[in-house]
């Protein structure tokens, strides 16, 4: 085919990309633009946004409610995850690499099938069952008074000691079932000789795992690891349905943060602002998670 | 029954087994320990479902642990009734349905242009869809939540489903362009050489080769839609639009008081996803697989 053909040939394709980018134009492109602007003014979300220049920003470095979500924000970076990344090595390890040789691979994909229900429940549903699990009068004071535990009873989620590890429980206990789902995919793709050849040179359950399994999952762990940190950037659901961001701004994440002040307090200029760090922060990960996915891509991998 | 199937193995895998690795009473610890993981993964699925038939008296004099000494319906019915649940399943089955129809349609036309059509600036496009999936929905909710009020669209279905596809599409148009971009040359060539054209290529060729991955597509954007929250919690304020993740979300707090009105909630919280993960699980666990790495 000459040059020129192959040209006019591929021109044909770009009316397939017309009806996506209408919409990521109107739906994303347009919008965050028009957020990025509306976070240099004040605005009530009637009449005419005033320009303030970097005023909100200027707040925003001041605003005890913003670094206190920010704050926040680390600890949900553990329970997004730290915690479910390594609770899922250990089990994924444990299934793939334990159970399934001394048990079964039944037992194994079972497991595996039940740690992953909760990843697919409606966020709000795990709100409304943990809600009423850790309330006052719930069914986790219930059940310390049934014990004879009655004194370590708490306010789960109302008392601003405990808030913040109730909500990163739940959190976790959502988690966990993603992580563990990718690596054992990712296991799957490992040679087993490996593992055959570290048992002949008696090589123990754990030392198979740090030597063999976590090296060679390095790639899961890594795309699992910025997928969760950037959701982490985007708590709201949890915090939403549990304790809308209290008591005392403990469990306060941005993405609650930017909805109180959008829905509620209507400062839409300042909401605005701290979307945009929020959207900042996360396009700095998602450019990493690019760049690495770019270069995977060149290895062949 | 179940439990010896599950438990029960091969006899000639159990025999590779122990030549692999000697069976141990550490075995035992190993199971005792994933199987108290399990009941606490479990957990909040099981006690849900022993409360919300029990008897509120029952649950004052035996708590959440006891044995119902009867069934009662009425804790269902009544959430049933005051949330209107039957109304927000269907408001749910219809915005996830043409979601999913929709983001697919959307995908598969913007990777046939990128993936098997390679038009000029594929990696650049599609940088910039896999940053408009990531960018938190915060920062792009307040100018459509006014578009929506200026054009008459909000509060209304229509508008949930059109941001939501678009944003799904976006993660599944990066997802089909990798898988297109492997298709076949030799087939696509072929199609050229009896003189289809670029949309019969596509409907008779490419979608139903493509058809599985369109369908697990299809599976995730249903889910991820039924389980959004975000979105329509701020464009559809009206108890008749909403859907199953709203009216939970909005339930909170509001039965504090009754134990089992909570458990029959959340138990009708659980349903669909159960019934969900009972049809899909196989294409769920592994298409999550496909999503996270390629």
């Amino acid at each position: 085919m000459a040059v020129d053909s192959v040209a006019r040939h591929r021109r044909g394709y770009y009316l397939y990309l017309i009806p996506g980018f209408l919409g990521l134009i109107l739906i994303v492109i347009g919008p965050q633009i028009a957020n990025f602007v509306l976070s240099f003014t004040a605005w009530k979300g009637v009449g005419t946004p005033r320009w303030v220049g970097a005023q909100n920003y200027q707040r925003l470095l001041t605003d005890d409610q913003f670094w206190g979500s920010m704050h926040n924000t680390l600890f949900y970076m553990l329970s997004m995850t730290v915690i479910p990344v390594l609770i899922g090595l250990v089990l994924a390890s444990l299934l793939f690499d334990y159970v399934r040789d001394q048990f079964s691979e039944r037992l194994s994909s079972f497991f595996r099938a039940a740690f992953y229900l909760p990843q697919i429940l409606p966020l709000t549903v795990a709100g409304v069952l943990w809600g009423w699990i850790l309330n006052p009068v719930g069914v986790a004071n219930a059940i310390l008074k049934m014990v004879g535990l009655g004194a370590l009873a708490q306010n789960w989620i109302g008392d601003a000691t405990y808030a913040l590890a109730a909500v990163s429980l739940v959190i976790v206990w959502v988690q966990v079932g993603y992580c563990l789902v990718v690596f054992m995919a990712g296991l799957s793709r490992i040679d087993p000789a490996l593992y055959e050849a570290a048992q002949l040179d008696g090589a123990g359950w754990w030392q198979r795992l740090v030597a063999i399994t976590v090296p060679m999952l390095a790639p899961e762990i890594f795309v699992v690891a910025l997928t969760t940190l950037i959701a982490a950037l985007k708590v709201f659901a949890p915090v939403f349905v549990l304790t809308q961001g209290g008591p005392d701004d403990a469990t306060l994440a941005p993405s609650y943060l930017t909805y109180f002040h959008f829905f509620t307090t209507q400062r839409v200029g300042y909401a605005a602002a701290v979307s945009t760090v929020q959207m900042i922060l996360t396009l700095g990960l998602a450019v990493i998670f690019l760049v690495f996915q770019q270069r995977q891509a060149e290895r062949g991998v | 029954m179940a439990e010896a199937t599950v438990f029960a193995s091969n006899p000639a895998k159990a025999a590779v087994a122990h030549a692999h690795q000697a069976r141990s009473p550490m075995r035992w610890l190993v199971l005792a320990v994933l199987l108290a993981l399990l009941v606490f993964t479990l957990f909040p699925f099981f006690i849900a479902l022993l409360n919300a038939f029990k008897p509120g008296t029952d649950y004052v004099r035996g708590g959440p642990l006891s044995i119902p000494t009867y069934l009662q319906f009425d804790s269902i019915a009544k959430f049933w009734k005051d949330a209107d649940y039957a109304r927000k399943l269907f408001n749910s089955t219809l915005i996830s349905v043409t979601v999913s129809v929709l983001a697919v349609g959307i995908s598969l036309f913007n990777a046939y242009a990128l993936g098997i059509g390679r038009v000029r600036g594929s990696t650049v496009i599609l940088a910039i869809l896999l940053l408009g999936t990531m960018v938190p929905q915060e920062s792009i909710i307040y100018p459509i939540y006014w578009m929506a009020k200026t054009v008459g669209l909000y509060d209304t279905q229509l508008s949930v489903i059109i941001v939501t596809a678009v944003l799904h599409s976006a993660f599944g148009t990066y997802l089909l362009s990798s898988v297109m971009s492997t298709f076949p040359r030799e087939i696509l060539e072929a199609a050229e050489i009896d003189g289809a054209t670029r949309w019969q290529t596509l409907t008779k060729v490419v979608i139903p080769i493509m058809t599985p991955t369109l369908m697990v597509l299809g599976t995730f954007f249903f889910i991820w839609t039924w389980n959004e929250f975000l979105i329509p919690v701020v464009m559809l304020v009206s108890n008749n639009n909403q859907t199953v993740a709203v009216a939970m979300g909005l339930t909170r707090g509001q039965n504090m008081s009754d134990p089992t009105l909570q458990a029959a909630a959340g138990l009708l919280g659980i349903l669909p996803t159960v019934i969900f993960f009972l049809i899909f699980q196989r294409t769920l666990t592994r298409g999550v697989v496909a999503g996270a790495v390629k």
